[in-house]
């Protein structure tokens, strides 16, 4: 069996230390694992440490080799839900430091394609959930929840934070478990501040009767607006992916005032996460 | 009243309006203002029907004065009756735009009283929206024909896109069903944004902070089905509005029989036009991101679109001295006119192309609809392998595609090669 279980802990500067490793002890990766992954494998193990230093060092370098485009491309290709994307990464990385700049547009290369594809999956998963994002205000703050296939929070994160600017609001990634919180800036007008952290649970306390009031009259302007003798389910699904619906306001029934329970709205979130939030919405 | 049912009212008496779109202007953040503007729009919710949602469309009042044959809100129609204040309706869009349910508002409204008096309630609320509230997200406002060109100009300085509807593609039409609007007044306020809007541009060259009159552009939309125009007018009509008022966007909307009247179509038989507003968006399509022209695409002899085809393959069939294509060396302009093949997949092979000879099966993984374009194009000179089809049975082809008829082309090369 040749290649080795590169085992890191799945963000991109722990990746970019993989990349440098691979280069630096010539190795071929058969496998890329989280450190908290149980599975087993057939490979020799590589337990690598992030070192925020060096994976800046080789960001940087990679950025010298590739073009600023190429290294864009290798960021955005690893927010994808892409099979083995470490893996097909690592090829489109040997395939530019081959060839240099404009490796993205080589579309001849079946794994560039690949990789292009997943970029503009994410890219259109983006683009819809700037629109399909529904936040409720819950006592001041506005809470949205999303359950996307990539990654998109580090990319929805510029759009909400300029068009919130003076909102204090937090957005929850379900399916990868992490946190957008955003605070307004200190003093009038200046930017707002942010942080995307790990959240393992995440519950939000039930609306009072001004956000439910909202709700129904949202519901209500959706059911409106549909007519009838042009129905077509299709195209509607076509547009709009039935896996958005769930976290969509016009698609939920109305939420009873005592709807999850009163008490600690936060409960379940990590301690440190609890304590950020807190210095966040405090201050 | 409350809210729920002036909501309710005002919303469905909005429905039949078509755009809802709100593209065309970019705009960042700003000290002090809620919101911002995305150049390329964005869709917030789709109906049941499949149409975008992404402003919060109503009427400010549906009190008509006017008396429109085809309209829910004409004045001898027996519905409910309802109008926003100002203020309620700028907390609404700004409520439900902090929940990110819209991109902004889109204000219409019926004739109030008269032109002048409509708009004015218009521009009070759109002003109150952006001055009190701070709203610096997207409005599209309408305007009513006929009203005073200062109150044109004062609702532009406040809309991102204006729009003024030219409801039918015939003056004759106009006069027949609408008696209260005429052809001149629409077409007068077409040009008085139209002149706005090249003002406002030639300003902003020279200085930065001059005022920006509809940064949006202006769009109209006219109903088809209602009355006896051929699709030939129509596009003829379209080109000439893209022409000679720079209009972003024409809308077309199937006539649906809502009210009964004396000069429209007979309720009990008539089906609304749904595939021929498919066919014209289709060809709108093509006359502005493929460069046809209106005369290409139909002519006096066969006045009307295909059913079966859209345009484009219709327009192929009609001209085999262009096909088929070489997909290695043909120019731009002619890559475009290829069935199959739109501008994003003409850009990719552009740049696929300079790396290398190009494969049909390549040709499909850069996004080339290949079930249309196999039969015009061609690849190092040579056709798809396995394909055989005369010019004269491609029509049948192209109307009625056999199953899997690529897949098992692929699986040929792959023996072959």
């Amino acid at each position: 069996m040749d290649g080795y279980c590169y085992r890191y802990d799945g963000t991109f500067p722990g990746f970019l230390c993989c990349v440098r490793d691979i280069y630096q002890y010539r190795e071929s990766p058969g496998l890329f694992l989280l450190h908290q992954d149980e599975r087993p494998s057939l490979f020799d193990e590589r337990w690598v440490e992030t070192d925020l230093a060096l994976a800046r060092r080789v960001y940087r370098r990679l950025g010298q080799r590739l073009g600023r485009r190429g290294i864009e491309f290798i960021t955005l290709g690893f927010l994808t839900c892409l099979d083995h994307r470490e893996r097909r990464l690592l090829d489109v990385i040997d395939l530019g430091l081959n060839t240099g700049p404009g490796v993205e547009r080589r579309l001849d290369s079946d794994q560039v394609i690949q990789v292009a594809k997943a970029v503009r999956h994410l890219q259109r998963e983006v683009d819809h959930l700037r629109g399909f994002v529904r936040f409720s205000d819950r006592g001041g703050v506005l809470v949205g929840t999303i359950t996307p296939k990539n990654q998109v929070l580090p990319l929805l994160r510029r759009h909400f934070c300029e068009r919130l600017a003076e909102e204090r609001f937090l957005l929850y990634d379900r399916t990868h478990r992490q946190l957008l919180i955003h605070a307004p800036g200190q003093e009038h007008g200046g930017r707002g501040r942010w942080v995307i952290v790990e959240a393992e649970d995440f519950t939000v306390p039930p609306p009072d009767a001004q956000e439910r009031a909202y709700q129904n009259l949202w519901r209500r302007f959706y059911d409106t607006l549909a007519i009838p003798q042009r129905e077509n389910p299709r195209c509607r699904q076509s547009h709009m992916p039935k896996r958005f619906w769930g976290d969509m306001t016009e698609f939920q029934p109305p939420e009873a005032p005592g709807a999850g329970g009163h008490g600690p709205g936060w409960k379940g979130l990590a301690l440190q996460t609890l304590a950020l939030l807190i210095l966040f919405l405090l201050r | 009243m409350d809210v729920m049912e002036k909501l309710t009212i005002l919303a469905d008496a909005a429905k039949y309006d078509v755009a809802c779109t709100s593209s065309g202007v970019n705009r960042g953040r700003r000290a002090g203002r809620v919101g911002t503007a995305l150049n390329y729009g964005c869709c917030h919710t789709f109906t049941a029907d499949g149409r975008c949602v992404s402003l919060l469309k109503v009427l400010l009042g549906n009190a008509c004065a006017y008396d429109c044959a085809y309209c829910v809100n004409r004045r001898s129609n027996d519905v409910p009756r309802a109008a926003f204040t100002p203020q309620e309706l700028c907390r609404l869009t700004m409520e439900f735009y902090r929940r990110n349910y819209i991109e902004g508002l889109f204000l219409s409204s019926a004739v109030l009283g008269s032109p002048d008096r409509t708009m004015e309630l218009m521009i009070e609320t759109l002003r109150l929206l952006r001055e009190e509230h701070r709203f610096n997200g997207y409005i599209h406002a309408k305007a009513i024909p006929g009203a005073d060109p200062a109150l044109i100009r004062a609702m532009g300085l406040l809309a991102d896109r204006m729009s003024v509807n030219i409801e039918l593609p015939s003056e004759r039409s106009l006069n027949l069903l609408c008696p209260d609007k005429g052809r001149a007044p629409i077409l007068g306020n077409m040009a008085r944004i139209r002149d706005g809007i090249h003002q406002s541009r030639h300003d902003l060259a020279v200085y930065r902070h001059a005022p920006r009159f509809a940064p949006a552009g202006q769009s109209t939309q006219m109903i088809v089905g209602a009355t006896p125009e051929s699709d030939l007018h129509i596009l003829r009509l379209t080109q000439g509005l893209y022409r000679r008022y720079g209009l972003k966007r024409v809308f077309f909307s199937a006539y649906l029989p809502v009210v009964s009247g004396p000069n429209l179509p007979v309720p009990q038989t008539y089906r609304p036009p749904l595939l021929r507003e498919h066919r014209l968006y289709q060809a709108d399509w093509l006359l502005r991101f493929y460069h046809f022209d209106a005369e290409e695409l139909l002519d006096e002899g066969s006045p009307n679109f295909d059913p079966d085809l859209d345009p484009k393959c219709c327009w192929a069939l009609n001209h085999p001295q262009f096909f088929p294509v070489e997909a290695e060396r043909a120019e731009p302009e002619m890559l475009l006119r290829v069935p199959g093949i739109g501008p994003t997949s003409m850009r990719r092979i552009l740049v696929a192309r300079r790396c290398g000879p190009l494969h049909f099966e390549q040709l499909q993984k850069l996004g080339v609809v290949m079930k249309l374009a196999q039969y015009f194009l061609l690849c190092g000179g040579k056709r798809p392998p396995g394909l055989k089809v005369k010019w004269d049975a491609l029509r049948s082809r192209l109307v009625a595609p056999p199953a899997g008829e690529w897949e098992q082309l692929s699986l040929f090369s792959e023996g072959g090669g």
